[in-house]
């Protein structure tokens, strides 16, 4: 009789010459391309918006109308530069973060929580997701106000907002992925008698990180914008951005008023990409298609 | 077997498979193969007729690799083991024979998207032999693979089968796969799906390649590509 390591010996020996020809691992043609071919493309385009916007400043608009749009440089200069203005948007910004952050916080957790749930019941799922779309599908900006008077203008409210806002796509995407699992991987478990614990442990959360993922990143953006809308529309408490936002707009200070929004959008950057950066590191050494960067 | 839709998969099917025996079960597309395996393992319930298997320990291997594409080759192998709770030690053991007895050693921690069809397969095989069943099926596990690595794929399985003893009972459509790997084809009619003929393949094991170009082997391949015609008419 034949020993494990004879047998081991010439088995692939006589395979692996046999599975080179379809041997050809779909990685490491990205890598390539290089710093230049990643940073150059939006790199051109943002010369070229900069470019379109110093045409407007300076030659559509005349030099009465010019503060509609002051040019780039200008936003630098008085919306940046500008000492006190720029700490009073920093604090703004700290406050809006707070408020994104916990707002995500809870909707990550509560989200999650029904999302498993509905994934272990048909009747839950049937029963919740219906309401989950109609809260999709709500005019946020129309009920706030209504948060308003119901909670409060504080902290609470705001952060309320923002997990109403940051809710669905998180329900939505984990759902999608604890069912992605294929059934053969279903198959396996059966057949070795695995309890509904072990498959959700086993098998749907992590076939469903990726789908995670990319809620999260949808939410994480959106948390933010939450947490700026709702302080926009309360317009009173604790000054995160939007009510800076609103100051500057109703004062037509464009300059501020553009830089206030750039610092926004770089808040919402800023939580993209880091949970881009955390999906990579768990989902992408074995994820076929890894979403976006 | 019938289904909630009122398709008949299968009827009057009958056989059994001993120790030491390979069995194999050819028929067209759609006859209802597959389903016949689902229900001798356990994962379809039977609407009539009676399954005797022992099913506590089966080996199962699929028509896809069903490999978990987050865990590495080791973890994959481990996996069955995780399930039945062996201890941590043994598992690493057992994952190493297994993956060095299909071939694919050096590859341990390559994640399933970084190899190749053959290569998912082995390691598909790899797993299910951790556990050492006494019983293998196999549901026309080579189906998706190229044609030379199916042949290579087919003497490895012998050799396992072989080695570790185990009982087969393979579904495929592939008529010169069945005759190469089994003791026993059975010719399987289509849907519903009735076991029409059986032949006993008289070449003993260990059966080299050469086997696929002896007059006797084309022979016997012709008798059950005859027969399945037939059951197809």
């Amino acid at each position: 009789m034949n020993s494990a390591t004879d047998l081991a010996t010439a088995s692939s020996v006589g395979s692996d010459a046999a599975i080179l020809p379809d041997d050809a691992p779909p990685v490491g043609l990205r890598k390539r391309e290089g710093l230049t071919g990643i940073v150059l493309p939006p790199v051109l385009l943002g010369a070229m918006i900069l470019g379109a916007w110093y045409f407007v400043s300076y030659v559509i608009l005349d030099k009465d109308r010019r503060f509609l749009m002051e040019p780039p440089h200008k936003v630098w200069q008085n919306g940046f530069r500008d000492g006190p203005a720029f700490r009073e948007m920093l604090n703004g910004m700290w406050s809006s973060g707070k408020v994104a952050f916990w707002g995500l916080g809870i909707a990550i957790l509560f989200g999650f929580a029904l999302a498993v749930s509905m994934s272990q019941s048909k009747f839950i799922e049937r029963a919740v997701f219906p309401y989950s779309v109609v809260l999709q599908s709500m005019p946020i900006l129309a009920i706030v106000p209504l948060i308003g008077f119901w909670f409060g203008y504080g902290f609470n409210s705001r952060v309320f907002v923002a997990v109403l806002i940051a809710l669905f796509p998180i329900v939505v995407n984990t759902l999608f992925g604890l069912t992605s699992a294929d059934q053969g991987m279903h198959d396996v478990l059966t057949l070795h008698g695995a309890g509904r614990l072990t498959r959700l442990r086993k098998v749907q959360f992590p076939a469903a990180l990726p789908a995670i993922f990319a809620g999260l990143r949808i939410s994480a953006g959106l948390a933010v914008i939450g947490a700026i809308v709702g302080d926009f529309f309360f317009g009173q408490g604790e000054v995160g951005i939007g009510q800076l936002l609103k100051r500057y707009a109703a004062r037509l200070e464009g300059e501020h008023l553009l830089a206030a929004v750039f610092l926004s959008c770089g808040m919402g950057v800023a939580v993209f990409m880091a949970f881009g950066w955390l999906n990579n590191r768990m989902v992408g050494k074995w994820a076929t298609v890894s979403r976006g960067k | 077997m019938q289904f909630p839709d009122g398709t008949r998969a299968i009827s009057d099917v009958s056989f059994d498979v001993s120790k030491g025996e390979f069995v194999t079960v050819v028929g067209p597309s759609g006859c209802g193969k597959s389903t016949l395996l689902k229900i001798a393992s356990g994962l379809l319930n039977q609407t009539s007729g009676t399954v005797e298997v022992n099913r506590d320990n089966i080996g199962y291997v699929f028509q896809d690799a069903t490999l978990f594409p987050w865990r590495t080759v080791r973890r994959n192998v481990e996996l069955l083991m995780e399930l039945h709770n062996v201890p941590k030690a043994e598992r690493s053991v057992e994952a190493q024979r297994a993956i060095e007895l299909v071939g694919l050693k050096g590859f341990e921690h390559h994640y399933p998207k970084s190899l190749s069809g053959g290569m998912k397969m082995r390691a598909s095989l790899a797993r299910t032999l951790t556990l050492k069943p006494p019983l293998f099926m196999f549901d026309e596990p080579f189906g998706a693979v190229d044609e030379i690595t199916r042949e290579y794929l087919n003497e490895e399985t012998l050799k396992l089968f072989q080695h570790e003893q185990f009982a087969g009972l393979f579904i495929t459509h592939s008529i010169s796969e069945a005759v190469f790997l089994s003791t026993r084809v059975l010719v399987m009619s289509a849907r519903p799906g009735r076991i029409v003929e059986s032949f006993d393949v008289p070449f003993s094991y260990p059966r080299e390649p050469e086997l696929r170009f002896d007059p006797a082997f084309a022979e016997l391949a012709g008798q059950i590509s005859h027969s399945l015609r037939g059951a197809h008419a």
